[in-house]
């Protein structure tokens, strides 16, 4: 996919930055917002347990960019779903700027917030939030009929997005006669009806059995290779988060600890607690060609790959060739080299400093 | 687990508070032994009562000579909808007058019971349209058509106008948890302990002897359990679907009128139903003050002492009853269970051939009675009367079993009732003061302690202090019967499946039935006084017992039943040992409930002659005394509210304990 091509070079990103929360606190206690405006927006965790206080999400500071898919990965009470939420205003941050496409979403008025979600933003929810007393085709139209689009309009509409989630022929079910997968995809086609610019999924499949996840998360690829959304994604899996993911930023505590994409974090763990999360990863299919590589050294190539190429793609070839691969980029021309030592090292979890060059 | 960890708290509290009792009630006693010197301890003194009653008298004269212009439009108002109702349903349409008089036919009897079948068709099959269209079939060939639709058209204006009021004070006390705390709680707590007489002499009052005042008494009593829904409905919404409302851009109100209360339709239905059934019940006793109809048929016979005719309007309003809650419970129902798809169809015919073919066939058979009589009234050739054939029955009894019966009354009343009477009317009303308060501080602290207190108080300062234990009393004695019935049952249906089948109808049954009905068969054999009043309550309130207990046994975790076998608990022991004790909490509730159930039904059975707080009530009733009235009425109030505070502070305590 192109797009996760162009994230795995960090600094090399130069799409807009759709969405940016700017040291963004949620505080939940009497006096909340007196206590860090005091603080001028600083404070560490024991002094926020010492007012009494409980630190939802602490200062946090992100930029998602147009066209990602931006994974917040945090285990229960982590502060991510609250995140997600200050981000849509759902939740009223206690302190700092989130910024939509440059402009402060705190300081625009009700009629402008109302205006943005009905156009421009889309969400999914865990446990779907369905409306009960709605059949699939007007659940679906339903965000397009508040907005005061005629029957046959938003029915056309609904009509289009129900084909692209494949749930044509359940148009006139109830959400209680679905099983969960379809339930979720009539979510997401509800979400999706009013063409948001971004989209906001809590959690989508955290409900669901795990071959049906299994499912929705290649189903949620397919989407995204035709719709290129700006995706803030929720979970509390890593093994989902790295799967889908062009970066992930990982919480605890209500603090974003490191913001990178699968490769970053399985290589270079900010810390243990990262760390702790990618031990179990398969590493032959985050870390790719370019992390392994080193200088070439004159000898024979049994064959070229390119530097995004995770190890996982060619590790079969290049044991069975026995001889290092080259790294080709764009051009053709080679910027190094694979050793079939080094991708042995890595599938059999050998730490051998230098491997990395 | 949490049963031990209570048992293994520090003693020293609880010895404290039971050396605190001894003391508070040797103090009692001493204050009961030395009533000749401190009469004024025991007795409220009669010139020291507060005249509250001359007060309230007075703001209702006020309010009825300065504010008759709005009574007035307000009769005029609501007179018009209700009508309609009454002449479409029951009287007959009169246009014009005097000789060129036009007269529009009633809805044909043959055409209710047809849409009533067709309705039990369409909600809940074939065994639903059986029962409803039965039960309307019954009033119709018993006889007591003309009075049952009279009582079915207030039902049907009051009914709206009840959830209407209710889903808007819901809403507003969802919106605003102030208004929820200060006002609407408060007000939804009263509204449901004063007892139903005493909402008729304001009403009476203020709109003389109609319709129109019995519908208002109606509305006022049955929209609580409206506005208690919608909280309810509204609060468990899941956040979720609330959020999704947010993020699809709806305003505030798109959010309310689209989402959220279609969303907590289930519970709002079930609060529909609970609005009609206490609407049906208050319309029975609102006949005191002009509803008509059955609990008119009813109130004439009882007077009349024509137990078999009694017999009969009770037996409609039982019909009646039935029908209204299986029909409104089948809608709740199916509204909870969700929707089903249908293939979609234009022609009204297909989308809703069960409400078409009801109006067909009411237009139908509504034209033919304007030439056919027997479809405009039922009838006298096929109506049946089982007045004579109670009578009969009546008289067999009391021939046959006259000893027995009586043997037993006189027992009751001497052994048991004149004893504990004596003892409560004899009750020292500081110390009942002190001792509730006192057990108010050990439940909850100081506020409770006070709030009992004081409304204790009241009770003795209007000078109702003997009428107030006589109630006490009698209540409390019923109460306790009831438990003493109600539990065991409870117990042993939640031990017995086969056991709880049986049950299970019998209480719905008895839990639809307005309170009069309890009356008239006791009545029949027990006559009028103290044991008619008791048994007939004791019938009414058992239920909540049985039922409370039933559940509270039931809900307690599998798991931890299985954690006692596997810890080899015999079954007594796990009974016992686990389940009781975790059961308790709901069981109170239901003790809770029963003493209030009690207390509603103590009140109306002052038509058969007790001598406590209601009697006072209909005294004032039947001269239109409202200051008198209404401070007896908030006396029964404020028993009712004293035992729900502390034994919901008891249960909440004991919840706190078990975790």
């Amino acid at each position: 996919m192109t797009t996760k091509q162009g994230s795995t070079q960090p600094g090399t990103d130069d799409r807009p930055v759709k969405l940016a929360c700017r040291n963004v606190w949620k505080l939940f206690g009497a006096n909340a917002a007196n206590f860090i405006r005091e603080r001028d927006g600083k404070a560490c965790m024991a002094d926020v347990a010492a007012a009494g206080l409980v630190g939802a999400v602490r200062a946090v500071d992100l930029e998602i960019r147009q066209g990602e898919i931006f994974i917040i990965m945090g285990l229960s009470g982590s502060g991510k779903s609250t995140l997600v939420r200050c981000m849509s205003r759902l939740v009223e941050p206690t302190h700092g700027k989130v910024e939509f496409e440059g402009k402060d979403l705190l300081k625009i008025s009700d009629a402008a917030l109302i205006e943005l979600r009905r156009h421009r933003m889309g969400m999914v929810f865990q446990n779907f939030a369905l409306l009960p007393h709605l059949n699939v085709l007007d659940n679906i139209a339903f965000p397009l009929s508040i907005q005061g689009q005629d029957r046959s309009t938003r029915e056309a509409r609904a009509r289009e997005v129900i084909e692209l989630v494949g749930l044509r022929g359940r148009e006139h079910f109830y959400p209680r006669e679905l099983s969960g997968g379809q339930q979720q995809r009539v979510g997401i086609a509800r979400s999706l009806a009013t063409k948001p610019e971004i989209w906001f999924l809590d959690e989508p499949f955290s409900a669901l059995d795990p071959l049906i996840r299994r499912e929705m998360q290649d189903e949620l690829m397919r989407l995204q290779t035709m719709l290129h959304k700006t995706i803030v994604f929720i979970t509390h899996d890593f093994d989902e988060a790295i799967r889908l993911a062009d970066r992930i930023a990982i919480m605890k505590d209500g603090e974003v600890i490191q913001t990178g994409t699968p490769e970053e974090l399985v290589v270079n763990p900010a810390t243990d607690y990262v760390a702790e999360f990618t031990r179990d990863v398969d590493r032959a299919k985050v870390i790719s060609a370019r992390s392994l590589m080193r200088a070439c050294d004159g000898s024979e190539h049994g064959g070229a790959v390119a530097p995004d190429a995770k190890i996982a793609s060619f590790s079969a070839s290049i044991v069975s060739a026995g001889k290092p691969f080259a790294v080709v980029n764009g051009t053709g021309k080679p910027i190094g080299e694979v050793t079939p030592q080094a991708v042995i090292d890595l599938l059999a979890g050998v730490d051998r400093s230098g491997a990395r060059a | 687990m949490t049963v031990t960890a209570s048992a293994s708290e520090p003693r020293p509290p609880l010895q404290r508070w039971l050396l605190v009792w001894a003391v508070a009630l040797a103090a009692v006693l001493v204050l009961f032994l030395l009533q000749s010197s401190l009469p004024w301890a025991v007795n409220y003194p009669a010139e020291a009562v507060v005249p509250v009653a001359d007060w309230v008298s007075a703001l209702m004269g006020w309010i009825k000579s300065n504010l008759s212009w709005l009574t007035r439009s307000i009769t005029a108002v609501l007179g018009v909808p209700l009508d309609f109702a009454l002449n479409l349903l029951a009287k007959n349409f009169k246009i014009g007058h005097g000789a060129d008089t036009v007269v529009l036919p009633r809805l044909s009897w043959v055409g209710v019971c047809a849409a009533a079948f067709l309705a039990g068709h369409a909600v809940g099959g074939r065994k639903l349209s059986l029962l409803v269209g039965g039960c309307f079939l019954y009033i119709a060939l018993f006889g007591q058509w003309t009075s049952a639709m009279l009582t079915l058209a207030l039902i049907s204006i009051a009914v709206p106008f009840c959830i209407v009021t209710g889903l808007f004070a819901g809403i507003w006390a969802w919106r605003k948890p102030w208004a929820e705390r200060l006002v609407v709680s408060p007000a939804l707590d009263l509204m449901q302990t004063i007892p139903t007489f005493a909402y008729l002499i304001p009403m009476l009052l203020l709109f003389g002897n109609s319709p129109v005042s019995a519908m208002i008494a109606t509305a006022i009593f049955a929209t609580p359990p409206m506005v208690r829904a919608t909280m309810l409905g509204l609060s468990r919404v899941p956040s979720e679907v609330d959020d999704f409302s947010e993020m699809a851009g709806c305003t505030a109100r798109q959010k309310l009128w689209r989402v959220l209360l279609p969303s907590a339709r289930p519970t709002l239905m079930v609060g529909v139903n609970q609005v009609i059934m206490l609407a049906l019940n208050m319309v029975i006793i609102a006949s005191m003050i002009g509803a008509g109809g059955l609990g008119y048929d009813v109130l004439l016979a009882l007077r009349a002492l024509k137990v078999g005719e009694a017999m009969e309007a009770g037996l409609a309003i039982v019909a009646l009853a039935i029908a209204l809650d299986r029909l409104s419970q089948a809608i709740a129902h199916k509204q909870a269970k969700g929707h089903i798809h249908q293939a979609a169809s234009r022609s009204l015919w297909r989308r809703y051939p069960n409400l078409t073919l009801a109006i067909a066939i009411l237009a139908v058979t509504t034209l033919l009675g304007l030439f056919l009589p027997a479809f405009a009234a039922v009838p006298k050739a096929i109506t049946f009367t089982t007045a004579p054939l109670w009578k009969a029955a009546v008289n067999w009894v009391t021939i046959n079993f006259f000893d027995i019966i009586e043997a037993f009354r006189v027992a009751l009343i001497l052994n048991v009732l004149n004893p504990v009477r004596a003892f409560c009317e004899g009750f020292p009303w500081l110390g009942a003061v002190f001792l509730l308060g006192l057990a108010g501080y050990q439940l909850s602290g100081l506020r409770l302690a006070a709030l009992v207190a004081a409304l204790t108080a009241f009770c003795a300062i209007t000078g109702l202090w003997e009428k107030t234990m006589a109630t006490v009393y009698l209540c409390g004695i019923s109460a306790f019967i009831a438990c003493l019935i109600g539990i065991p049952i409870g117990l042993m249906a939640a031990r017995s499946d086969r056991f709880e089948k049986i049950v299970t109808p019998i209480i719905d049954t008895l839990q639809v039935l307005p309170s009069f009905c309890f009356i008239i068969p006791v009545v029949m054999l027990f006559r009028v006084g103290d044991v008619t009043a008791m048994i007939a309550t004791v019938a009414f309130a058992v239920v909540p017992a049985i039922r409370y207990t039933n559940h509270g046994i039931r809900q307690v975790p599998p798991a931890l039943i299985e954690a006692a076998k596997v810890s080899g608990c015999t079954p007594r022991q796990t009974f016992f040992r686990v389940q009781l004790p975790l059961a308790l909490p709901e069981i109170m509730l239901g003790v809770n409930q029963t003493i209030l159930m009690a207390l509603a039904m103590i009140i109306i059975c002052a038509m058969v002659g007790t001598r406590d707080l209601g009697q006072e009530v209909f005294i004032a009733l039947s001269k239109a005394d409202s200051g008198r009235g209404i401070v007896a009425g908030l006396a029964i109030a404020f028993i009712g509210i004293v035992a729900d505070r502390l034994f919901n502070a008891w249960t909440a305590k004991a919840r706190a304990r078990l975790g």
